[in-house]
């Protein structure tokens, strides 16, 4: 490391100021990175604003090192490997803080300042929500006025001067970076593949996942976060019509339903889409998962780009939602699925484990001899659920190793994963095949906007049957217990006394609270919709608009618009830096005959007065002699004879005319 | 030679074009009496080392905003471009319209360091920060200066003055880096300054010979003290020690000197000849010696030098006088 010089030494002011940036640059990482090093980044910046208060020396290098590898190791402890978006991002934080540790000049402000820019980026990767667009503001002023502060040599400018600089600066760039984000073409990522635990949040996935084990969904209805948001284009379908299709499982190991191999195929099932469709957009929000819910069966030939209906039709994506997606489908709420079904699909939803359930077998075996045909079996079991005292409830009593059993005949009380777990287990020990298909039901309207917000609250549990000739047909065994759920939503269902979470609450008294949190998810839709939903097909929408259709127009249009605005932002300044108008009309004109003089290579000099410059210029040059006394007279008795008279004025306006080189 | 020369385009081809650049640009800087305006396009601007990496991160971020489809990321990168652009702009303005002036030069002795005192004007209403003023691949650190708005600042450029003479003020450069240091603007100029530099003084130990009619022709007064002889009107250049501050209150616009009659009488003559030994520079040095030493033991003394004589005398503005003979004396 070379020694600072002088001129590039940092003032202490300008390193206690880059020490506050880079703390608030940190702050927002605070909740995803291990505790220790939240310590020790705490610690290392404490340490570094006190030696440069106390004049402590700097660490040698040795235990910089060694610190650095400590570093690596605690790592490694925490997240065991060191590579990857999570370890990346907590290498690279805790080297923002080293660097400040030995860090003396200038130059070593200039390679902080990447790195933080660097660190902010990093945690968009965890979140973008709205006030993130706050925060990235707050932090691109801050280090900008950081930079002003680093280019002043000397004293540390006074810290509002450098932050109105700063602020004056990004200001100007806002509308620029506008530009660029709306007319910069879009590709359709990624580039090279993402690390295995990109989109943040270590493995933990939110919303659906692929497996159902009782308790999976009542768990999710206390998450308020956001599912998609749906506008309808034309027609709405009742709540009642509203399923959303997610993962399917047709598999059932005693305790937990569960995607089989052969439901994850990319060949889709024969399908008969009958009319009346339904045209509608989803705002998907990332979910860490491949699956993209849609009412019903989308129409396959209308399908968001990377996406295919797998074997069960499920609408899936080549690879996992981690950033907002945008979509518009059409679905068909009536249809003939696999009117023939395949013995190998027919085997594996017939399945059942071995030695599990003996009471729910013998229940079904007796249906099946009294009822006879399918149909029948499906409404006595349904009438079963109705007739007995089977009750619908978040807090369901704990089951046993035979869950259904425990279920059926003993707590008969549960949530919408139960009831559609034990009642696929009777269809199938009846031979009626049979699966559970998880995903959303309903959606709530936003009291602005024209459009329905499902959350993870939504989150259902329903089975599906197959017919002989009517292909699988939609069997919502919770609606025969709690017909509300299906009509109303789930905070109808359920009674006060179950501890729904408080946005679930719709009795009195909360009505403005609905009201904010309407406006709230208004505004949190747009955002999605606008910011982080523009990808490269709203782009496209977006720009058809004003008839930019490909990325030659958008170039096009990029470079005009950003070279105009450049332009006037150039011109601004310029005129910041102009020479300043002198108030007096006397002074604007001498200057104006000075540089009329200067052309000829006749300059006033700084310690020469009006007068005798005047009589200089006579004697040195006869030719400018009588042009330039009037100029001169005119002048003295405007300034200092007779005060303003627009004669004089215009006196003088013309005797500065005379004066030609 | 030839070969060195094509090395140095091989391998380094940017610097290469650059230094010719520079010197076809050096070669047309007009040598102007000042004062030099700045316009547009007297303002040169390039990235500066940190600006390309500035410009090299944002494409890092740009690919990786692509890569996680991360729109906040984008966000940050086009924020981060624009700024980078705006920078360009701010830069640029900083410098322009700034009003270059020659300021006041003391002369030096040589083998001193030469300050070339240059005043930066600026006529705008808002300030301006961070010039940096510096010869072409000077190796030392720049002076550095803020412009207060419709005011001006002194810069102070040193360089050495090595030979006795007039030394002529070379092209300089005012420079920028403000506000970010992404880029830097500079402009050159070439103000006509002149500075005047003393031969350099010899080794002190030498006495002046005695020549006739200088010291010990005249019987001095018995204690060898000064005598006080008179009163005279005071003259620029006159020490402060030899005011009579008694009578400033009476007359404080004239204020009288003393005079000594042991100085007066006493005259040294410095001269050219007496050192036949050295040479002309030897002879230079040893004269501008005997003047400082004269000077400070508050003798009178006059100068001789083939062509020219100085009569004796002291004060500042004799001194200077002495000097300046000395300093642009040709044989």
């Amino acid at each position: 490391m070379k020694s600072a010089s002088a001129a590039d030494y940092l003032h202490q002011t300008s390193l206690l100021r880059l020490l506050a940036v880079l703390a608030l640059v940190l702050s927002a990482h605070v909740p995803t990175l291990p505790s220790w090093e939240v310590i020790l980044l705490g610690a290392g910046l404490g340490w570094r604003a006190l030696a440069s208060l106390r004049q402590w020396p700097l660490p040698r290098p040795w235990l910089r090192s060694v610190i650095v590898l400590l570093v690596f190791a605690g790592v490694f402890a925490s997240y065991g490997r060191i590579n990857g978006q999570q370890p990346g991002t907590a290498l690279l934080v805790a080297m923002a803080v080293m660097k400040v540790l030995e860090m003396r000049s200038r130059r070593d402000v200039m390679v902080t300042v990447f790195l933080m820019y660097f660190i902010l980026l990093t945690h968009f990767l965890h979140s973008q929500e709205m006030w993130t667009a706050i925060y990235l503001l707050v932090c691109a002023v801050t280090i900008t006025a950081l930079l002003v502060d680093v280019n002043h040599p000397g004293q540390a400018l006074p810290l509002r001067r450098s932050v109105e600089i700063g602020g004056r600066m990004v200001a100007l760039s806002v509308p620029l970076a506008l530009v660029f984000f709306v007319l910069f073409p879009r590709i359709p990522g990624p580039l090279w593949g993402l690390p295995v635990d990109a989109g943040g949040g270590g493995a933990s996935r939110s919303g659906m996942s692929s497996e159902m084990a009782p308790g999976d969904i009542s768990e999710m209805i206390l998450s308020e976060r956001t599912a998609f948001r749906v506008s309808f284009l034309d027609t709405v379908p009742p709540p009642r019509q509203r399923y959303w299709r997610g993962p399917v499982l047709d598999q059932f190991d005693g305790r937990a339903w569960k995607g089989s191999a052969m439901s994850q195929g990319i060949r889709k099932p024969e399908a008969r889409l009958e009319s009346s469709a339904i045209s509608y957009q989803v705002i998907m929000e990332p979910h860490r998962g491949p699956w993209l819910f849609a009412l019903d069966l989308p129409d396959p030939g209308l399908l968001p780009p990377k996406t295919f209906i797998a074997s069960e039709y499920q609408m899936m994506r080549g690879g996992n939602v981690n950033e907002t997606l945008l979509y518009k489908l059409r679905s068909h709420t009536r249809y003939v699925l696999q009117a023939e079904l395949p013995p190998m699909v027919r085997r594996v939803n017939l399945g059942l484990p071995k030695g599990f359930n003996p009471q729910a077998a013998e229940l079904a075996r007796q249906l099946r001899e009294q009822h006879g045909e399918p149909e029948a079996i499906v409404q006595a079991v349904l009438q079963k659920f109705r007739k007995e005292k089977f009750v619908y409830t978040l807090r369901p009593p704990r089951l046993g190793r035979d869950s259904v059993d425990d279920f059926l005949f003993r707590t008969q009380r549960g949530f919408c994963e139960h009831y559609s777990s034990s009642f696929t287990y009777l269809m199938r020990a009846a031979g009626i095949p049979a699966r559970v298909v998880t995903g959303y039901q309903g959606g709530e309207q936003n009291l602005l906007g024209d459009y329905y917000t499902v959350r993870d609250a939504d989150a259902h549990a329903w089975s599906e049957v197959w017919y002989e000739g009517r292909g699988w047909v939609r069997i919502d065994p919770t609606s025969a217990v709690a017909p509300n759920r299906i009509e109303r939503g789930i905070s109808e269902a359920l009674g006060a006394d179950e501890g729904l979470p408080d946005f679930l609450d719709r009795s009195g008294g909360a009505s403005l609270r609905i009201r904010l949190q309407a406006q709230w998810d208004w505004l949190d839709s747009q955002w999605n919709r606008w910011v982080l939903g523009y990808g490269p097909e709203l782009q496209q929408e977006f720009l058809q608009r004003f008839g930019i259709r490909d990325w030659s127009g958008m170039i096009l249009a990029l470079t005009v618009i950003a070279t105009t605005l450049l332009s006037v932002i150039g011109l601004l300044l310029l005129r910041q830096f102009a020479p300043a108008r002198n108030e007096d009309l006397a002074v604007r004109l001498w200057h104006r005959a000075q540089r009329r003089l200067l052309k000829a290579g006749i300059a006033q000099r700084p310690t020469e007065g009006v007068r005798d410059f005047a009589e200089r210029v006579s004697l040195e040059h006869p030719e400018f002699a009588s042009t330039v006394q009037r100029a001169a007279d005119a002048y003295l008795k405007l300034r200092y004879l007779e005060g303003e008279s627009p004669a004089l004025q215009a006196e003088l306006t013309q005797a500065v005319k005379a004066i030609r080189a | 030679m030839r070969v060195w020369l094509i090395f140095k385009i091989l391998l380094h081809p940017i610097r290469w074009v650059q230094e010719r650049i520079d010197t076809w640009v050096l070669a047309r800087v007009k040598r102007q009496p000042g004062p030099i305006g700045v316009p547009r396009n007297r303002v040169y601007i390039v990235p500066t080392r940190f600006g390309y990496f500035f410009a090299f991160m944002a494409l890092i971020m740009l690919l990786g905003s692509m890569n996680y489809s991360n729109s906040m990321g984008f966000v940050l990168t086009f924020l981060l471009a624009s700024l980078g652009l705006v920078c360009m702009h701010h830069t640029h303005g900083n410098l322009v319209n700034v009003q270059l002036r020659a300021g006041k030069t003391q002369p030096v002795f040589a083998g001193e360091i030469a300050h070339f005192e240059i005043l930066v004007d600026n006529p705008a209403a808002s300030e301006r920060y961070s010039f940096a003023l510096s010869w072409p691949k000077a190796t030392q650190p720049p002076v550095t200066a803020d412009v207060p708005p419709q005011g001006s600042a002194a810069m102070r450029i040193a360089t050495p003055a090595e030979r006795r003479g007039w030394l002529r003020s070379r092209v300089f450069s005012l420079s920028t880096d403000f506000p970010l240091g992404l880029f830097h603007a500079w402009t050159w100029a070439d103000l006509d300054m002149v500075c005047l530099v003393y031969p350099r003084p010899a080794a002190a130990g030498r006495q002046p010979p005695p020549v006739a009619g200088a010291i010990g022709q005249r019987p001095s007064n018995a204690s060898g003290q000064d005598e006080f002889a008179g009163l005279r009107n005071y003259h620029r250049g006159d020490s402060m020690k030899s005011v009579h501050w008694k009578s400033l209150p009476k007359s404080p616009s004239m204020p009288m000197v003393k005079q000594f009659t042991e100085l007066l009488d006493q005259e040294l003559w410095l001269d050219w000849n007496s050192i036949p030994e050295l040479d002309t520079e030897g002879r230079l040095s040893q004269l501008t010696r005997w003047v400082l030493d004269a000077e400070g033991q508050r003798h009178a003394y006059g100068l001789r030098l083939p062509g020219l004589v100085i009569p004796p005398n002291r004060g500042e503005i004799h001194q200077h006088e002495c000097l300046r003979a000395l300093a642009l004396f040709q044989y």
